[in-house]
């Protein structure tokens, strides 16, 4: 039962490879993707690398595609999974997944083997937005929080703008993206667990320089808490403009069934936003955390 | 080709698929043509602004998901002022899907959205997580037909009645709905539900309890939409685990004029506009020219237990 509309004898409304886009209006659509690879690169994490249709592609650094994961275990996985997209290859036409083997859903992404289909539904949702007044930007994320971030050194460096790269893990040899970031030409700062160099007292002592500096016009960030915190923390000290993107449990994708409501912080007022349709990409100085 | 197209009363619609109230929004137009469907069904609306309940507000079981959302919403006014008009971009009928916790209140926000735009008003008197008086008014009888009376003397529009599948005896609940002036009724609404979590001994979702969909249902309900069928006369729209067009022909076969589809929309995006090619292309197979010859066409008469009896009487 794993995918009622690709097991479907008549049905052709998810839109495959090779075949000619039959809903070419629409900006996000569900896709019967081929799996080219799908390679640990470490003891917990996974690259998927899909081929898609074009449209899949028009894709954007922080929006994100909802994944219909088989079964790891045979009983059912029965909602999608949301992951942002870690690489969008236009020319290639593929796509990259990075995500860390942690809950069923990733379990079960995990059995996909090269040639196997993966249904996914996307883009969805609101993705990194960057000024074009901003010439350096400051991107601090940790585990499987760079993942989301990796496109954004893209995206940046697609339109001149310089990045700081502050990657943050348990240990060194679980720092993600490092390679993306160093090819696209960010200054890399890793820091760690092991040596307590991704202490909060530490990592604001190097957002601290980058703003003396002139480094930071504007900071992003995913993947932690606390560093979410401290980006808040010091962009409001110092006038600094910050997004994060968040995760939520979520159902429908496209803003209809309010699973994946988050609360903020709007002129004074907590209120409630839906991450899959208003996100996943937010205002820093808006979240109240989690 | 087959003709589609059923009548639920007066409203007709292109065919018997509609999303299922609450797990279907206008921006589903991202990804599908809305124009397609057979009726466009909102979100359940209350007259006040609610945020909805704490979060999680959904969690995965062995057999479909729990969730609890609470009926989070902007009010009624702003529903008119902003979500009529994004619904009136497309063509089908608009169902508007009202809720309140008084039979007063309930009455008034079915006058109020009784506006051009707005084609037919569904009272969501079922919703799972509240108690008998406080907006789930479907689990008994005579709270059903005063709630539906109250509502029934406010509209002039086409008045669709959600039921509640966690009702002890449904059938008599849809003749009290019936006698109360509902012109079509929605069975069922979610099944109300508990999960624990074994690593922290807590309920998983942040509202305790929650409404169960799943394809689990589709049996049950499907017997559910059986009884009724044959105890009234206005039409019976069956929503309860449709995630294939053989759902719909079953719901039908039992006597729904109409199926709503909830989870399957939301596991499949494309599943609305997939299962109406599907609907047709099993009915073209079939050399069937109407699919309202399905409706009410099971073959049962030759079986001699009568379930019918058996059931209502709680055997």
């Amino acid at each position: 039962m794993t995918d009622f509309v690709s097991a479907s004898k008549y049905a052709a409304s998810p839109d495959r490879v090779g075949e000619p886009d039959r809903h070419p209006d629409r900006p996000a659509g569900e896709f019967i993707c081929n799996v080219l690879s799908n390679e640990w690169v470490n003891g917990e994490y996974k690259l998927l690398a899909l081929e898609t249709p074009p449209r899949a592609l028009n894709a954007r650094a922080g929006q994100f595609f909802h994944l219909l994961c088989p079964t790891p275990d045979g009983a059912e996985v029965w909602m999608r999974r949301p992951m942002s997209v870690y690489r969008i290859d236009k020319d290639a036409g593929h796509l990259q997944f990075l995500y860390k083997c942690e809950g069923r859903g990733t379990q079960g992404m995990a059995l996909l083997e090269p040639g196997d289909e993966f249904n996914i539904a996307g883009p969805f949702g609101i993705g990194f937005h960057l000024d074009p007044a901003w010439k350096n930007i400051v991107v601090l994320g940790r585990g499987v929080g760079l993942a989301t971030l990796a496109p954004l050194a893209q995206m940046a460096a697609e339109n001149g703008v310089h990045v700081t790269a502050i990657l943050s893990a348990r240990s060194a040899e679980l720092v993600m993206s490092r390679d993306m970031f160093d090819e696209l030409g960010a200054d890399v700062i890793a820091v760690n667990d092991t040596d307590h160099s991704s202490d909060v007292d530490n990592v604001e002592a190097i957002l601290e320089k980058l703003i003396a500096d002139g480094r930071a016009d504007a900071f992003f960030t995913c993947g932690s808490n606390r560093l979410l915190d401290l980006m808040k923390r010091l962009g409001k000290a110092h006038g600094v403009p910050g997004q994060v993107a968040m995760e939520q449990i979520m159902a429908c994708g496209l803003g209809a069934c309010y699973i994946c409501v988050r609360t903020f912080e709007v002129n004074g007022e907590k209120i409630l936003r839906r991450v899959c349709r208003e996100g996943p990409v937010f205002d820093i100085q808006e979240t109240v955390g989690w | 080709m087959v003709d589609l197209s059923v009548k639920i009363g007066d409203v007709e619609m292109a065919n018997p698929v509609t999303p299922a109230s609450g797990a279907f929004s206008w921006e589903y137009a991202d990804v599908i043509d809305l124009n397609r469907l057979g009726g466009l069904v909102a979100k359940t609306i209350c007259k006040e602004p609610r945020l909805g309940n704490p979060t999680p507000r959904m969690a995965e079981t062995e057999a479909g998901i729990i969730q609890s959302i609470g009926l989070p919403g902007k009010g009624i006014e702003y529903f008119i002022d902003h979500i009529v008009p994004e619904y009136k971009k497309f063509t089908p009928p608009l169902i508007v899907s009202v809720s309140s916790e008084s039979t007063e209140e309930f009455a008034e926000l079915a006058r109020d959205l009784s506006i051009p735009g707005v084609d037919v008003i569904e009272c969501n008197i079922s919703c799972p997580t509240r108690n008998t008086t406080g907006g789930n008014f479907a689990m008994q009888s005579e709270h059903t037909k005063e709630v539906v009376s109250a509502i029934r003397a406010a509209t002039d529009k086409p008045l669709w009645a959600k039921l509640s599948p966690n009702a002890g005896d449904i059938v008599s609940i849809a003749m009290a709905a019936e006698e109360a002036g509902a012109d079509c009724l929605v069975i069922a609404n979610t099944f109300l539900s508990l999960k624990i979590r074994t690593d922290n001994f807590r309920p998983a979702l942040g509202n305790k309890f929650g409404g169960l969909v799943s394809p689990a249902l589709k049996p049950i309900v499907l017997r559910m939409v059986y009884q009724v069928a044959k105890q009234v006369s206005i039409p019976v729209i069956g929503i309860g685990g449709v995630t294939k067009a053989e759902d719909v022909v079953e719901y039908m076969l039992a006597g729904a004029s109409a199926v709503g589809i909830g989870y399957a929309g939301f596991r499949n995006p494309t599943a609305l506009t997939a299962i109406i090619d599907d609907l047709e292309a099993w009915c073209d197979d079939r050399g069937i020219k109407k699919v309202t010859e399905l409706i009410g066409a099971i073959k049962d008469d030759d079986m001699e237990m009568d379930t019918l009896t058996a059931a209502s009487s709680g055997v």
